[in-house]
Formats: structure tokens, C-alpha cells, sequence
């Protein structure tokens, strides 16, 4: 088996009493989908989070391409390679898309200190910003503003933001969020080939696209892994059946 | 009726040209002087406009920045005019009546403050970012005030105004010349750096902060950076206008001054590369021609804001150009 590019090892997290991240370990290995289930108020966003940048763990490590990165900022993670999706679009409304997508190339080119020649005249942005945009088909649309975006737009924006970064691992809080059955199914299609770009650690409610994505699917329930396998295994677990699946599966 | 902004733009430049020239013409000096306040006054917010408009960064502190140029020049037009030695530690210095190395000297110390005050109040935001500015503002006004040796509460009055090689700056269009032409430089420089990869991650750190940290920027950085060179551009500002006045005094550093230039910007358009010059020019013109009718004239310019802030968020700018501004 080949290393995993990211990985958690027992990583726990209280708010008070609330254990909202207890001992999970969880890893993503080269070239899979590896989607995280559960119920509400699992502990998925904090595990994300804790994974991202934007909260600390309290114990236990996040390890990208074998690099202990937990005490590392937002910014660094996000320079080692880690491009993130959010549930909740964050794109800068009063920009046009292609602005949008230049942000993203800026990170990647770490040019983001010139003061000088405009953003959208430099080559290398505007390339790397408009294949980002093509692959995702907003390509027509890039001068819109971003406030006039349909919410499936915004989120195939989002998406190109973080393919601009050409990360070495993608982590999707819900990219299906919101989206029609037409856009989920086509954004499916889409995450299908990304992966063997870059991994994908999944979160998703749309449970179609996580059968039909993910190589391993894990659930959690109150913080805590309490299975990871295959779509067939995870459907087959009455534990899994119990605790979040219900009769869907 | 909507105009494109860039014809306004125009617009507003040949005028702030034409009406000097036509003063010049029929002799009225006072008009000049006018224009020149009005000109001084939208550089000092242009720089603030880096910082609120680009930026997001609701800072009520600039009076700081315009109230350290101001002392700049008067403290080493001072030294020069009395032919004391000014020490400064290490070396001492006799003072300087010469317009660029005072500017030089504005910018730079101004822009180190709005270093060290960017360092401690970027870390808050929103309401306490604007009473932390607030609180450094009122700092340096008590400061001011109590400082005996440049004229505490009184100020310092500079008697002749400093030089410019090749110009004879009590001539008001010529000192006009020289604030005009700097006006030109600075907005000039507003417009690329807002265009560029730096104003382009400042302006998406004040939309969506979290966005800019997924990308791998700093966006503490890019708003420090933004501060201060909004700083030292206030900075320079305020040197040309205690040059204006001949006259430097705590005022320069009152909250009502750092409040003045987030109104000027507001009645301008915020983030608006003109915004602060259209502003400057109707809070100028206000103050004057509604100031001989009445003293009480804030109550209309309050009214204007009123009806700008409800009705038109671009500003006059906005309005003009029916195009929204940036929010902050």
C-alpha cells in the first residue's frame, strides 16, 4: 500500500463536556474518494476544521504527505498542498468569477506581493485561473459578478478555486450542498475524474454521490469512527444502519 | 442620466484644473486656497481609502497620520526658522525648509506608526477595531497638547512657507501646482494598486478572510501592508496641509478630523478611485458656502450623508455612475 496523503491519528477535540472529536483516525491514500458520513452534530465540520487550520485539536496530529502539520496555520496547510471546498460558499461576492479564480492563482504563484502590473494582465494568473474556470464550464461567465451567480454556480466556483491551487489533496465540506439533482449528478461526474489528480477527502449528505464516489466511506456518530470500508461493506453494517443510514441504504 | 466612470474621472480632474486657472485669471486668491484645502484634504483620504475601501478596515484613527505630518513639517520648519539644533539621539539636525525632504520625513514616520498601531488594532475588528484607531487617535491628540516645547495647545506657526526648487510657493496657484500635481501621483497610484495582485488579495480579504487563508495568503499581512501605506500617504497629506496653513496644531490630530475623512469618502464612494476627491470637493464647498449662511451648516452635510448612506451605498460616485460601492 502506498503512503497516505493525509491522515489524522487520534485526534480529539471537547467544546466543555461536548466530545465533538473523539480519537479519530481516519486516512486518505493516493488516487481515492474517501467520504465522511454521519448524522448532524457529528463532528463533521470540527473534524474539517481541525484538518484545515481553523481550529486546534486538542491531542493528537494531522499529517499531509507525511509532514506533521497540526500546528500549522490556515495559510501554511494551504501551502503544503491542502485545497478546501467550504459547505458555505466563500467567494468574494463583489468580484467577477474570473477575479475569483485569480485569487486562487495567486496563492499557487505566490504572487500575491506585486504592486504594480494589474492582477488580470499577468499571463500566468490569468492562464492558470482560466483552466481552472474551463474545467468546471464557467468559462463563459467569467466576467459575471459573483453576486449574480446561481448558488450551483457558486459552488462549481468554489471548486475551480481550489483546482487553481493544484493541491496535492482536495478536502470538500458538501460540495453538493444545495444543488439540484441535474448539478449534483454532473459534479459528481466531475469529482469522479479529479481524483486521480489529487485525492479527495468527501464530505457529503447526498449519500448517491458518496455510493457512487467513494472508494471508503467512514461514519461518524458523536465524534467518533464507528466504521470505515467499502460502499458495500458500509451499506451491509447494521451498526452503520442503526446509528445513521436508517432505510436508505 | 449615467455617466461612465472614467469620463467622470476625467471630468472631475479638468475641473479641479479649471477652476484654479479661471481664479487665477479673475483674481481670486481665496478660491484657490479653497481648492487647495479641498485637494489636500482628498489626498489625506485617498490614503485612508486604501485602507477603508480597499481594505475593509474602518479606521478612526487617521487624524494620527495627518496630525504626525503636520508636526513633521512643523517641528523641522521650526528648527529651521529659529536656528535651534533639533537632536535627535544620535544625530541633530538644524530643522529644514525643503518641501521634499519634509514629505520624505512625513511619510516615513507616519508610515511607522501605522505600523506599530496596524500590529496591535489588526488583531480586532470591527467595532473594536474602530475604538482601538479611535483611542490611538486621542492618544497623540493629549500627546500634542501637552507638548510645551512645540507649542502645546496653541500649535507652532511657520512664517513663511517651506520651499519648492524652481517655485515660489506663497504664490497660492503655485502651491496649488505642487498639491495638485502630488494628488494626480497618489490617485495614480491607487488606481494600479488596486489592479494589482496586492489590492486585488486585499480587497478579497475584506470580502471573505477565510477564502484568502485557503489560498495560502496572510490576510493580517496584506491589511498591515494596506495600513501602512494608507498611513504615510495621510502622512504626506498632512505636511502640505500645515504648509497650506502655515500653522500646525493638536487639531490636526482631533477624532472629528479622522471623522471628517471617512465622510468624505462616504459622500465620495467608497472604494471609488475618485470617491475621495468628489467628496472633498462638495465637504469643502459645503463648508464654505453653507458656512457664511449659517454656522450650524454640519446639520445639511449630516442630511447629504443621511440621504447617501440610506439611498445611494456607492456614493455620489455611485449615483453618478449607477454602480454600487464596496461594503464595508
Amino acid at each position: 500500500m502506498s503512503d497516505p496523503v493525509l491522515a489524522t491519528l487520534n485526534l480529539n477535540k471537547s467544546f466543555g463536556a461536548l466530545k465533538a472529536t473523539d480519537n479519530v483516525s481516519i486516512d486518505l491514500k493516493p488516487g481515492e474518494i474517501h467520504a465522511i458520513i454521519g448524522p448532524n452534530g457529528a463532528g463533521k465540520s470540527t473534524l474539517i476544521q481541525q484538518i484545515c487550520g481553523g481550529l486546534r485539536p486538542d491531542s493528537g496530529q494531522v499529517l499531509l504527505c507525511g509532514q506533521d502539520v497540526s500546528g500549522h496555520s490556515t495559510q501554511a496547510r494551504a501551502q503544503a498542498g491542502l485545497g478546501r471546498t467550504f459547505q458555505i460558499s466563500q467567494l468574494c461576492m463583489e468580484d467577477t468569477v474570473l477575479e475569483n479564480a485569480i485569487l486562487g492563482a495567486m496563492g499557487a504563484e505566490g504572487l500575491a506581493w506585486r504592486f504594480w502590473q494589474p492582477a488580470l494582465k499577468r499571463p500566468e494568473l490569468r492562464d492558470r485561473a482560466e483552466a481552472a474556470l474551463e474545467r468546471v464550464g464557467l468559462s463563459d461567465d467569467r466576467d459575471i459578478c459573483c453576486a449574480n451567480l446561481s448558488h450551483g454556480q457558486r459552488r462549481q466556483l468554489e471548486v475551480a478555486v481550489a483546482l487553481t491551487l493544484s493541491p496535492r489533496v482536495f478536502v470538500m465540506d458538501e460540495p453538493m450542498a444545495g444543488l439540484g439533482a441535474g448539478g449534483s449528478k454532473r459534479l459528481t461526474g466531475f469529482l469522479d475524474g479529479l481524483r486521480v489528480e489529487a485525492p479527495i477527502l468527501l464530505v457529503e449528505h447526498d449519500m448517491d454521490a458518496v455510493f457512487a464516489l467513494a472508494d471508503r466511506i467512514s461514519v461518524l456518530v458523536y465524534g467518533k469512527v464507528i466504521a470505515t470500508g467499502t460502499a458495500d461493506e458500509i451499506r451491509a453494517s447494521t451498526e452503520v444502519r442503526d446509528a445513521y443510514l436508517g432505510d436508505a441504504a | 442620466m449615467r455617466l461612465d466612470e472614467k469620463y467622470l474621472n476625467g471630468l472631475m480632474i479638468a475641473g479641479l484644473l479649471a477652476l484654479p486657472l479661471w481664479a487665477v485669471m479673475a483674481d481670486q486668491p481665496f478660491t484657490i486656497t479653497l481648492v487647495t484645502r479641498a485637494v489636500i484634504l482628498a489626498l489625506a483620504a485617498v490614503g485612508l481609502n486604501i485602507v477603508l475601501g480597499i481594505g475593509g478596515m474602518v479606521s478612526f484613527g487617521h487624524a494620527v497620520f495627518f496630525g504626525i505630518g503636520g508636526y513633521a513639517m512643523g517641528i523641522l520648519a521650526f528648527h529651521a526658522q529659529t536656528y535651534t539644533a533639533l537632536e535627535l539621539g544620535l544625530f541633530t539636525t538644524d530643522g529644514t525648509k525643503f518641501m521634499p525632504v519634509i514629505w520624505l520625513v512625513a511619510m516615513i514616520t507616519s508610515g511607522l506608526v501605522a505600523f506599530f498601531i496596524g500590529l496591535l488594532s489588526l488583531r480586532t475588528s470591527g467595532v473594536y477595531f474602530i475604538m482601538i484607531t479611535l483611542a490611538f487617535g486621542q492618544m497623540f491628540f493629549y500627546f500634542a497638547i501637552s507638548w510645551a516645547q512645540y507649542g502645546g495647545e496653541d500649535g507652532l506657526s511657520i512664517y513663511v512657507r517651506n520651499d519648492f526648487p524652481g517655485l515660489n510657493t506663497l504664490i497660492p496657484i503655485q502651491f496649488y501646482a505642487i498639491c495638485f500635481t502630488l494628488l494626480c501621483v497618489v490617485l495614480f497610484l491607487f488606481a494600479r494598486l488596486q489592479a494589482s495582485p496586492f489590492g486585488l488579495a486585499l480587497n478579497a480579504a475584506r470580502q471573505a478572510g477565510t477564502r484568502v487563508e485557503t489560498v495560502g495568503l496572510n490576510p493580517m499581512r496584506l491589511k498591515l501592508l494596506a495600513f501602512v501605506i494608507s498611513g504615510a500617504i495621510t502622512g504626506l497629506a498632512g505636511a502640505l496641509f500645515a504648509d497650506l496653513n502655515r500653522f500646525v496644531s493638536p487639531t490636526m490630530f482631533s477624532w472629528q478630523l479622522s471623522g471628517e475623512l471617512i465622510v468624505l469618502i462616504i459622500i465620495g464612494g467608497v472604494g471609488r478611485l475618485m470617491g475621495p476627491v468628489i467628496g472633498a470637493c462638495v465637504f469643502v464647498a459645503l463648508e464654505h458656502f453653507l458656512g457664511e449662511l449659517t454656522d450650524f451648516w454640519h446639520v445639511y452635510l449630516g442630511v447629504i450623508l443621511l440621504c447617501i448612506v440610506l439611498f445611494g451605498r456607492g456614493g455620489l460616485i455611485g449615483l453618478l455612475t449607477g454602480k454600487e460601492g464596496a461594503h464595508v
